[in-house]
């Protein structure tokens, strides 16, 4: 009879457990479905933002309200003026990433894959990379003028060096083990770069890829503040010689678009080149 | 036909003031199925890096090897961005190397992972296609490094009968390296032991196969290995 009993205790214990431990589950589960929840409190602040414009207490001078910024995006987006910004600001992005991140590949493929190369590229990048790279800005602008020379160059350095440190220190990382299996089985060099050498820092450099858009994505900003008569920042610019913070949150709003945009991409390239990774199996 | 033994003469390899490998001598006829026994330390490792071409041999060594070589490592060293079969047939060129790559995946009992990545198989299977790896060359010598060290005991056994089933089958010539007396006799013909950088002791293993720990040559020659490497044991049978 003791013994009956003893079965049966824990098992009431755990079904008591588990009930206690349901009840909240149950309760935010029936509300939202998990994905959304966590856009819940920013929502919030959303709405709270807009009941105090319309209440008075934030002023259109200080911030207006956020009816007004949608409404003002739409009318910019209809009257043609957003997109042939956003088409100036994402040229000189593209052309600044596509330097920067080819000149960053190459030096490091070069410093990675040759000791000599290495000790000619290696020292100045390091040292460089100490250096704030908007600190750079009066200098370029007495190189490169005004125009867009010193826009684009300013993306390509901040794109050139994360991609430079990861890829180089990916490639110096690669397990030796790995590379002597290689060898055993008949790759000669070119073959060990291919395929062993290279995908073994793809993990590192698409990090560096990621680091390297943002800091795009920041010098984009500060270049625009150089004297620009088009693209994302002069809008804003604009916007703030006649008070319109209506379309300086617009522009905001369009560089965290776009360097989410840019985060997206760079995952889903991960997801695809990493498909081998143990944490993206499943399945 | 060339002759395809294998012929070491006067090896030495000296790591500082650390000499492992001390004007060792070694022959092993074709086809034949050899285990290497010592200590931790010993230089199996580095004797097997030197027939596989892995570690520069010393000019005044005489190295005549059976070619192509095909090692296998203790960890089973592949690719994770490679696919299984492309693992299987890395280094080489040529029409069908899938083809190829699956009938030697087939052979370890493989056959369905052909498109698997290799952070997805289980020790064993990770091993068995490092072992696939080394038979798709067709191998004159098969170097093999303590391959069933880091396998559990009953994966352990089932690899012991697949390389036995394997070198029959391609008669490679064999060498393995493990520290475990046992896998040696039960495994090769004939037992090699390093020690103060030479073949220390050679021993012929002339059981017939399947082989069986209780056998009583077993133990005899079990214990005349432990005492080649310095393990004395008082059993009481
Ligand atoms: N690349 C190396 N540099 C310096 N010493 C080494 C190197 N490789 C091996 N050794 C030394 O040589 C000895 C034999 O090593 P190894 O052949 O790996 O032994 P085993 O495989 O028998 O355990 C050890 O003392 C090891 O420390
Ligand atoms: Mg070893």
């Amino acid at each position: 009879m003791s013994e009956t009993h003893a079965a049966t205790a824990p098992r009431d214990l755990i079904l008591a457990q588990r009930r206690r431990l349901s009840w909240p589950r149950v309760i935010t589960s029936l509300a939202v479905p998990a994905q959304l929840r966590r856009f819940l409190s920013p929502l919030a602040l959303v709405l709270l933002w807009q009941a105090a414009s319309m209440a008075g207490l934030i002023s259109p001078r200080t911030l207006a309200a956020p009816s007004t910024v949608l409404a003002s995006a739409w009318e910019l987006t209809l009257s043609g003026e957003l997109p042939s910004h956003l088409l100036v600001s994402l040229g000189r992005v593209g052309a600044g990433l596509a330097i920067g991140l080819s000149a960053g590949v190459v030096l490091a493929l070069v410093a990675g894959l040759s000791r000599r190369g290495e000790e000619v590229v290696d020292a100045p990048m390091q040292m460089l990379r100490t250096l704030p790279f908007l600190a750079l800005v009066p200098l370029f602008i007495l190189w490169f003028g005004i125009g867009e020379t010193p826009k684009i160059a300013l993306v390509a350095l901040g794109a050139t060096f994360p991609v430079y440190l990861t890829l180089f220190s990916g490639i110096r990382g690669v397990e030796p083990k790995l590379v002597e299996a290689g060898q055993v089985f008949g790759l000669d060099r070119r073959g060990l770069v291919r395929h062993v050498v290279l995908p073994a820092a793809l993990p590192s450099a698409l990090v560096g890829l990621r680091y390297a858009l943002g800091s795009a994505w920041l010098s984009l900003v500060i270049a625009e503040q150089i004297n620009a008569n088009a693209g994302i920042g002069f809008l804003i610019n604009d916007a703030r010689e006649f008070l319109r913070t209506d379309i300086i949150v617009v522009g905001l709003l369009v560089y965290a678009l776009l360097g989410l945009g840019a985060d997206a991409l760079v995952r889903l390239v991960e997801r695809r080149a990493l498909a081998w990774r143990p944490s993206l199996i499943k399945g | 036909m060339t002759d395809r033994t294998l012929r070491v003469r006067n090896l030495t390899r000296r790591f500082g003031s650390n000499t492992v490998l001390d004007s060792l001598s070694l022959e092993l006829a074709p086809g034949s199925f050899t285990a290497l026994l010592g200590r931790s330390g010993s230089g199996k490792s580095t004797l097997l890096r030197t027939l596989a071409g892995l570690d520069p041999a010393p000019a005044e060594a005489v190295l005549d090897l059976p070619r192509p070589v095909a090692v296998a490592f203790q960890e089973p060293r592949l690719l994770p961005w490679k696919k299984v079969w492309q693992n299987v047939v890395i280094g080489l060129e040529g029409r069908a190397l899938r083809d190829r790559a699956e009938a030697a995946l087939q052979e370890v009992g493989l056959g369905r992972h052909l498109d698997a990545w290799p952070a997805t198989l289980s020790g064993g299977e990770a091993q068995r296609t490092a072992l696939a790896r080394a038979l798709v060359r067709e191998p004159q010598l098969l170097l093999l490094d303590e391959p069933f060290a880091a396998l559990d005991a009953l994966t352990r056994i089932r690899m012991h009968a697949l390389v036995l089933e394997l070198w029959r089958h391609h008669q490679p010539t064999t060498l393995i390296v493990t520290h475990d007396v046992d896998e040696a006799v039960l495994l090769a013909d004939r037992v090699l032991v390093l020690d103060g950088g030479r073949i220390a002791a050679d021993v012929t293993v002339e059981l017939p196969r399947p082989r069986r720990h209780a056998d009583p040559v077993f133990a005899t020659l079990r214990r005349q290995l432990l005492s080649a490497l310095g393990v004395e044991l008082e059993e009481a049978a």
